[in-house]
């Protein structure tokens, strides 16, 4: 049924592409965390003026279709002036900061969101118990407040992180020639589906489990005064630290 | 104003919401089956419906919608072609809705399984003990519990199956999308009619939520009374 040599053919391409999807991800996803970490501190402010602007960049970019901000920016722009005469015109002529322009925007608004409600969420107790210990406001952001974010967000920004892989999909809609424009073009020459899709998506597959395993231990590492087998196996002395401490 | 396309792209908004109130008919449907299956008593079931939703949600949609167009089509006609009856092109309109409902089927079958399980077992079993029949408790118990409890998740697969909805046009529907492109090359003018499908999605998203919600505090009345009490 499946034509080996088709798949042995195009094996290579299926491998630039796979890497054209990596690094798409990785800067998209490390720009966005980048931006989000800032944002979300404002977006969770007590201040209108921080956090309203902030909430309309996240709820614009989280309202429109992905597809319709990629092709604003990518065929859009070009159509004025200011972007034309730019110094950033070379820029924005190239389709593959375009779609690292928009999974960046993008990714950026939904990681906004998640690390504001893991903020919000922080119990006010644990600062005030760490500010009445004595730590000065720096220690308290760096050991209490945003270590006990950061585990509130991590299911859920590892949810976020896979769907940032399966947008990059879209960057084949732009010329780029990620996963998917290699079976998008095996389809079209050969006209066979397992061969071209099928191939495609065990890439996008070993991508989403190698992702969701990475994920699944730094849950593991970061989360794991939850898990309760590991709890249960804590030793009388450690028990005994832990009530003086409390 | 807009060199007179503004019509043709509204136009385009009836396939699109179209597309969008289909899909989800058909999502809802399959949501519903893959839930019941994956309660169910059977190992064979719970299988089946296991992979579906663990396969669909490891895939980007526009992955799964090329296959389903492309390989629905190659299928269809390897069937029609044994039996003699020709070819068969498939309509763009069913294969974007069966397409996309496949998919999000795939996201409501966990919402509808988290909503079936919310509602507490003592309340089917004294339906049961006061003797109402196994489809009364259907109708009586669990499905309006059920829809309020879903209801929540039911709301936010709507708003991505909306906005997935612009993927359409690349299987060839005739959607707001494309209008957007005929009209950005008519004109020259591609940031204007982009934007303005933007504006259109972000309307109907702010519509949706602001219903929705309304309707998610109508439905969840007498847990505030609870609460308040």
């Amino acid at each position: 049924m499946i034509n080996w040599s088709i798949i042995i053919e195009m094996l290579p391409a299926f491998w630039r592409g796979l890497q054209i999807t990596l690094i798409l991800l990785c800067t998209a996803g490390l720009a966005g965390l980048a931006l989000a970490v800032p944002l979300s501190l404002a977006r969770a402010s007590s201040h209108p003026l921080l956090s309203w602007p902030v909430f309309i960049f996240t709820y614009i970019l989280r309202g429109t279709p992905l597809l319709v901000q990629l092709f604003i920016i990518y065929y859009g722009l070009p159509q004025l002036d200011i972007v034309r005469q730019s110094a950033f015109w070379p820029f924005f002529r190239d389709p593959f900061f375009c779609a690292w322009l928009a999974f960046t925007l993008n990714t950026t608004a939904y990681t906004t969101e998640i690390f504001a409600g893991a903020i919000r969420n922080t119990p006010a107790g644990e600062v005030e118990a760490a500010r009445a210990m004595g730590l000065s406001r720096t220690q308290v952001l760096r050991d209490i407040f945003w270590p006990g974010a950061w585990r509130r967000a991590l299911p859920q920004y590892g949810n976020e992180v896979v769907q940032l892989m399966h947008a990059t999909a879209l960057a084949s809609t732009i010329t780029i020639v990620e996963i998917l424009r290699v079976g998008r073009d095996v389809y079209y020459n050969h006209l066979v589906i397992t061969e071209s899709f099928g191939m495609a998506a065990v890439f996008f597959l070993a991508l989403t489990v190698v992702l969701t395993l990475i994920f699944r231990i730094l849950e593991k590492l970061f989360l794991r005064h939850l898990d309760p087998r590991d709890s249960a196996n804590v030793s009388p002395s450690e028990t005994t630290k832990v009530t003086v401490n409390a | 104003m807009f060199h007179g396309y503004l019509p043709m792209i509204l136009d385009g908004l009836r396939v699109t919401l179209s597309v969008a109130v289909v899909s989800l008919a058909v999502a809802s449907v399959f949501g519903m089956m893959g839930a019941v299956a994956k309660l169910s008593a059977s190992p064979v079931l719970r299988a089946v419906a296991g992979t579906y939703t663990t396969v669909i949600r490891a895939l980007p949609d526009l992955l799964l919608m090329l296959v389903i167009f492309y390989g629905g089509q190659i299928l269809l006609n390897t069937i029609t072609q044994a039996q003699g009856w020709g070819y068969v092109d498939v309509n763009a309109f069913m294969a974007g809705t069966i397409t996309l409902g496949f998919v999000f089927g795939a996201y409501l079958t966990e919402t509808f399984r988290g909503a079936i399980l919310a509602i507490p077992r003592g309340q089917i079993e004294a339906a049961q003990s006061i003797g109402l029949s196994r489809g009364q408790v259907l109708r009586n118990v669990t499905i309006p519990q059920m829809v309020r409890h879903a209801l929540p998740g039911f709301t936010n697969n709507w708003l991505v199956l909306l906005k997935a909805t612009a993927l359409v046009s690349i299987i060839g529907l005739d959607d707001m999308m494309h209008r957007a492109s005929l009209a950005s090359a008519a004109t020259r003018e591609p940031f204007t009619f982009y934007m303005i499908v933007g504006a259109i999605y972000l309307a109907i998203t702010t519509v949706s939520i602001l219903g929705l919600g309304a309707l998610n505090w109508r439905m969840s009345r007498s847990l505030r009374r609870e609460a308040v009490g």
